[in-house]
């Protein structure tokens, strides 16, 4: 034991002196204001609660997409930056299809069938535009050294994102709205939960839990998972390695086609450039939660959602700072810096394909 | 001696015509030499993509239909009108007006729209000698005594903010009778000091200003920040931000609950019909403060229906008759200042057309009495509040008559 310690001890260096002092300043900081916050007593536990639910119906979006840089970084150990545009492309075209519905009130008369048409027809456009990234831009260039996939993504993220500016004009075009997600539901006296963060929730667990089954439990999630283990031995052992990196981008791209129509549904507004902001912000939750590892990308997603939902009021608000929401994206990636301090790999921070015993 | 004596009078002579008619005029910044048959460049620096375009579209279609009105000649020259989109922000105003600014051949600008845009981006203008005139700028900041003299190529026809917040706050005091306010703005500088004036007033005139909070421009989720204002239990609460933000709030606000109650207002700077794409039903029954386009008369009436020919719609934002009143500003001391040589060709110093906007006195516009004062405001200020109905978000017209006004 205490040459495991003394080897520990000479590998110290003076950085990560320092880094671990700036990590427990941090957590001092956030624990203090949350105890202040909490002696305060301003919100409601009701109001704590909707906190809650506001960030994890905004986590689940961000834990869609996420799957796809993780999934993707699994794969081809890059980062696809094109990802937030695939994001993009899916509600903004079905966003056409929604207002066709809402036009003729096929809305009305059926919602369930419009809502699953909307979201079939995203996740179609999301899909073909990740598998036409991935033959276009980032096939040929399977073996070329690491930064020029990079570079690549960052162009091809500009011109899809100019393509559709093309295509569909440079205002924003707004959503329908579904008239049986609005309101409330009472769950018990005083106690409300609103219609649509519940969907968003729910439908988004509903699609994480098929994706990670289909991972885990069927062949082709198979062949992914050694395909990011090993390529080379994979395709030794007859796998099918192009085949496989494009089911992979197929399953990104469906993920973030119905976390687009969950966002639009949500936020309504829909317009070229909204993918910027969710896609950095997902890319971070793939980091917060391990990149290459799929759990992790769900729980980072969540965990970060929650954060820019309850961090503003529960870290600061008892530091009695003025508008603490405007520092909410500080807040978030502050925490992701915290993290990466004690665990540089992320918080579950394991290979995609590594299966517990 | 005499053939020497006439011969130097008539070198004399020679000199003094040579001087006169050879020698092109000369400016401290610069000279715009315009050739026969060239067009005068007049760039605009407006937000034309996003979800502010409506503003930079309409501001646009003003200059475009000042130009009809002059028939597209001015001085002999037809006039060539582009320019850049600046975003809404500082980078984008920052780079939109580095590249107008690297252009020799612009006489004058028209812009920006938005005034996070003109803090850094009048600077770099007038830095390479041209001069702008903003049709919807409105922070005090940029013509406040104490602004700086990398403004002083800076003007604009639209009001000052200052005006803007104290009818705002008299408005919610007078009109609406409320005593508890909050404030929402998104750290632009345009929303942050129209939100400022407008609490200054507020609490001035005896009400409380219970909440004073910030969004990021392009946050999404506004339910967070809407559940702590709650808390403080507002009557009012006041937004002077773009139309995206705007939107997120106006209909998330129906969400949260604790504000069945509460009256909502905005300001010019989401008072579109874009916002009423972005907050949908939500929006009926708020407030804006906006120009009084009642107050603009006659002539009004003439633009819009000149407007409505050419472009098949009615107008999209509140700066439109701002942006023609801007553009004959220009135009004006163009004519003023320019040297005309007998083949057409045209001498715009820079400096002299910058003295010719400044001097600009008692000039007849859509918006009123043009009059610009030594630090740069032109316009002569008139705000009213507006009230949203149903049939304006269902038809996305903006809504004509006024809802209340404070004179």
């Amino acid at each position: 034991m205490p040459k495991k310690f003394q080897r520990w001890k000479e590998s110290i260096t003076a950085t990560d002196i320092v880094m671990w002092f700036i990590g427990f300043a941090l957590l001092v900081f956030i624990i203090l204001g949350s105890i202040l916050t909490l002696r305060a007593g301003r919100y409601t536990p009701v109001q704590w609660f909707d906190f809650v639910i506001y960030g994890l119906a905004q986590g689940s979006i961000y834990a869609l997409v996420a799957m796809g840089y993780t999934l993707v970084y699994g794969v081809l150990r890059m980062i696809n930056f094109a990802h937030s545009e695939v994001f993009m492309s899916g509600p903004f075209t079905a966003y056409y299809v929604a207002a066709y519905f809402s036009r003729s009130s096929l809305l009305e008369s059926h919602p369930f069938i419009c809502l699953i048409i909307v979201f079939i027809v995203s996740m179609m456009v999301s899909t073909l535009i990740a598998f036409l990234l991935e033959r276009i831009a980032y096939r040929p260039l399977r073996n070329a050294p690491r930064l020029i996939p990079l570079i690549t993504a960052i162009g091809a993220s500009f011109t899809l994102m100019y393509l559709f500016r093309g295509l569909f004009g440079t205002g924003f075009q707004a959503y329908p709205v579904w008239t049986i997600f609005t309101g409330k539901w009472v769950l018990f006296k005083g106690l409300e939960i609103g219609k649509i963060q519940v969907f968003v929730i729910f439908a988004a667990a509903l699609v994480m839990i098929t994706l990670y089954l289909f991972i885990q439990r069927t062949r082709t999630g198979k062949a992914v998972r050694s395909v990011s283990e090993d390529k080379e031995a994979a395709s030794l052992m007859g796998v099918d390695i192009d085949k496989t990196i494009s089911v992979t981008f197929i399953i990104g791209g469906a993920a973030a086609g119905a976390a687009g129509v969950l966002y639009a549904l949500v936020f309504k507004q829909v317009f070229f450039m909204m993918g910027f902001i969710p896609g950095i912000k997902a890319f971070t939750a793939a980091v917060l939660g391990g990149i290459g590892n799929i759990p992790g990308a769900m729980l980072g997603g969540l965990l970060l959602g929650l954060l820019e939902s309850l961090g503003p009021a529960l870290f600061l608000d008892g530091y009695n700072i003025a508008a603490p929401y405007q520092l909410k994206d500080a807040i978030a990636f502050l925490v992701l810096v915290l993290v990466l301090i004690f665990r540089p790999t992320g918080l579950l921070g394991e290979r995609l394909a590594v299966k517990k015993a | 001696m005499k053939r020497s004596l006439i011969l130097l009078v008539a070198l004399f002579m020679f000199v003094a015509a040579s001087v006169v008619f050879a020698a092109p005029p000369t400016d401290p910044l610069g000279v715009v030499t315009i050739k026969p048959g060239e067009p005068i460049h007049i760039a605009y620096w407006f937000v034309t993509a996003g979800s502010d375009s409506t503003l930079g579209i309409d501001t646009k279609r003003g200059v475009e239909i000042a130009i009809d009105d002059i028939k597209n000649n001015l001085l002999g020259h037809k006039i060539k009108f582009d320019g850049q989109d600046s975003g809404c922000n500082a980078e984008g105003g920052q780079a939109a007006a580095t590249k107008l600014a690297s252009d020799p051949t612009i006489v004058a600008a028209v812009g920006s729209n938005c005034s996070s845009e003109a803090k850094p981006g009048a600077p770099i203008l007038w830095n390479a000698g041209i001069a702008t005139v903003s049709p919807s700028n409105t922070a005090p900041y940029l013509t406040d005594p104490k602004r700086g003299s990398t403004y002083d190529g800076y003007l604009r026809t639209a009001h000052n903010d200052k005006v803007q917040g104290a009818v705002a706050a008299d408005f919610a005091l007078k009109s609406l009778k409320v005593k508890r306010a909050a404030t929402i703005h998104d750290g632009s500088v345009y929303a942050e000091q129209l939100a400022n004036v407008f609490a200054e007033t507020f609490k001035k005139n005896g009400g409380t200003i219970v909440a004073q909070e910030a969004v990021a421009p392009t946050d999404t989720d506004m339910k967070p920040v809407l559940t702590k204002i709650v808390t403080a239990k507002p009557e009012f609460i006041y937004y002077p931000i773009f139309v995206a933000a705007a939107g997120h709030i106006t209909r998330q606000v129906k969400e949260v609950s604790g504000f069945e109650k509460v009256a909502l207002m905005s300001a010019d700077g989401a008072f579109s019909v874009d916002f009423y794409k972005a907050a949908g039903e939500s929006a009926v029954g708020m407030y804006h403060s906006s120009p009084d386009f009642e107050a603009f008369g006659k002539v009004y009436e003439d633009f819009i229906q000149k407007h409505i020919k050419k472009y098949g719609e009615k107008t999209l934002a509140p700066f439109h008759a701002h942006a023609y009143d801007a553009a004959n500003l220009i135009f004006k001391a163009i004519e003023k200042v320019a040297k005309k040589e007998k083949d057409g060709t045209l001498y715009i110093g820079r400096k002299a057309l910058r003295d010719a906007l400044y001097a600009t006195k008692n000039l007849k516009g859509i918006t009123g009495n043009i009059n610009c004062n030594e630090f740069g405001d032109c316009a002569d200020p008139r705000i009213a509040v507006y009230k949203t109905s149903v049939e304006n978000v269902k038809t996305l017209v903006m809504p004509k008559k006024s809802f209340w006004k404070p004179y």
